[in-house]
């Protein structure tokens, strides 16, 4: 056991985390101002719109993520010049964001809008009854609604992102799962003990927010 | 529909007037987007006509594309057999009396759920090679005891959950005409349950076909990694291969997605749980499934 953590002790276990964390954050963010737009795409009484919006998130997620990854670095970069740095690991990690984003999008989109339709028909009806136009009724009654059916899908969306970041090895982004790879090639004895601490470290990570995502969704949920 | 009635009242003459003027406004920059990628492509040189005739010829087709899918179709297969058997023992297993069965078959789910697919995949190789297997089934198994253990780990939550789901008047009655509670999850609620979760297994089945695609990392010959491994030879049409195999990969999810929606209007009879799939229209809310919180929030889609 001793000489298996001096054998940790030579990887940056913690720096690779962080480039997961850290493609987390970036492509959560992005991900989630894209699915926002595309949920208002799909929702509006607007057909164009809603073509636009359901067809994105038809084909994007009956894609695999790995295929959108490895186009970005196999035909983004290389064939179509998009490139976002000159130093090639600060470029493979946004083309890996712009990966993770334009895939989450759609499910960000369809955690959105299942919150939407959380809401009864009854709760529009009454604010139109009460005389609330468009803009009121939805700040004051629908949004407020939807916003809190939407936390539980959207907490599973984060957490799916999350273990999703590893697929950014498919584009050469040093993550841990491309650690992983090189310790247990180096260190095959271990490879049980590098396998727990690794999922482990994913317990860790993606637990609480699971569990904060629950409790927030009881604790907010609109009783019926 | 139903989300447009919630949020939009029917519109009135100035109403539909505007949404006429969004409508209009929408579509033209649809076209113009799709215009615009097509220069970029056609000045990147990437519409050439023998970029495509080498991505759509016979030759890619035999020897890169189906033998790809074969693998692809190969892999997924056994991971769906597998992570039903596994979903099945795991989720009953965590229904069971017995608090050490419950709390062992618990967190076995809620690891496997937790870790991400391509981890486990790694480390399955590098034991399988460690472990003596044959070398060129190494990638294989690595592929299907992944899929197994992640997607089994989300069937055993839509096992319980669906069991969950069923009304309590069913295992009350199963009770009150003198079944144990073992006989009447057995014989009452399971059945109900499997029926109402089957359009979500379909989905999920979804979740298993793309997660497949993983298998090129550790160097599994799968459809990824055929149409990489054609783009990469002269005269290196890359895009074009990576496009056929997303289509591929599209038109089978698409397929199966239908199936959920058919299967989950047609089962609604049969059972007193819910049918209804997880994500409309297209299936799959993939990603983790049920990736949800420990004991998550059932009966939501997404990832």
């Amino acid at each position: 056991m001793a000489d298996f953590l001096t054998v940790l002790s030579e990887y940056d276990i913690a720096g690779a985390y962080w480039v997961n964390i850290k493609l987390t954050f970036f492509a959560g963010i992005f991900a989630l101002v894209l699915g926002t737009i595309l949920a208002m795409f799909r929702i509006s009484p607007v057909p164009s719109l809603n073509f636009a919006g359901s067809t994105y998130v038809n084909i994007l997620r009956n894609t695999p993520l790995t295929i959108i990854i490895v186009f970005g670095i196999a035909v983004l970069w290389p064939v179509l010049k998009v490139e976002f740095s000159d130093v090639f690991a600060v470029n493979f990690f946004w083309l890996g964001v712009l990966g993770l984003t334009v895939y989450h999008a759609a499910f960000f989109c369809e955690a959105l809008r299942s919150g939407v339709n959380t809401v009864p028909a009854g709760q529009a009806e009454a604010a139109r009854a009460i005389g609330l136009p468009f803009l009121d009724s939805a700040r004051l009654v629908i949004l407020p609604q939807a916003f809190r059916g939407a936390i539980a899908p959207l907490g599973n969306v984060v957490i799916a992102l999350i273990k999703n970041t590893t697929v950014v090895a498919a584009g050469s982004v040093a993550e841990i799962s491309i650690l992983m790879r090189e310790m247990v090639e180096n260190e095959s004895n271990y490879v049980y003990l590098i396998f727990l601490t690794v999922a482990v470290g994913f317990v860790i990570i993606v637990v609480p927010v699971g569990l904060l995502a629950t409790y927030l969704s009881k604790r907010l949920a609109v009783s019926r | 529909m139903s989300a447009q009635s919630v949020l939009f009242d029917a519109l009135g003459p100035r109403g539909k007037r505007t949404a006429t003027i969004i409508n209009i406004v929408g579509a033209a920059l649809l076209v113009l987007s799709v215009v615009f990628l097509l220069i970029k492509l056609k000045d990147a040189g990437q519409l050439a006509g023998n970029l495509w005739s080498s991505a759509l010829s016979a030759n890619a087709w035999t020897n890169y594309y189906l033998p790809g899918l074969q693998n692809t179709l190969i892999s997924a297969l056994y991971a769906v057999v597998l992570a039903l058997l596994f979903g099945l023992l795991f989720g009953v297993g965590r229904l069971s009396s017995n608090r050490a069965i419950r709390w062992f078959c618990g967190l076995v789910v809620e690891f496997f759920r937790a870790v991400p697919v391509l981890i486990m995949m790694v480390a399955a190789a590098a034991i399988g090679y460690l472990i003596g297997l044959d070398r060129t089934i190494v990638p294989l198994v690595a592929v299907v005891v992944a899929l197994t253990l992640y997607n089994g780990s989300v069937i055993a939550e839509l096992v319980r959950s669906g069991v969950h789901g069923l009304p309590k008047g069913q295992r009350e009655a199963g009770l009150a005409v003198g079944m144990t509670r073992a006989q009447s999850i057995r014989s009452i609620e399971l059945p109900q349950a499997l029926i109402a979760m089957l359009p979500s297994l379909v989905s999920q089945f979804v979740v298993i076909l793309k997660d497949s695609a993983l298998g090129q990392l550790i160097l599994y010959s799968e459809l990824l990694r055929s149409a990489r491994l054609l783009g990469s030879g002269a005269p290196f049409p890359i895009l074009q291969t990576l496009f056929v195999a997303a289509l591929i990969f599209i038109a089978l999810n698409f397929l199966l997605g239908w199936i959920a929606q058919k299967l989950a209007k047609r089962l609604g009879s049969r059972t007193s749980g819910r049918t209804n799939a997880r994500a409309p229209g297209g299936g799959a809310i993939q990603i983790g499934a049920a990736s949800a919180a420990p004991g998550g929030v059932p009966g939501d889609d997404t990832p």
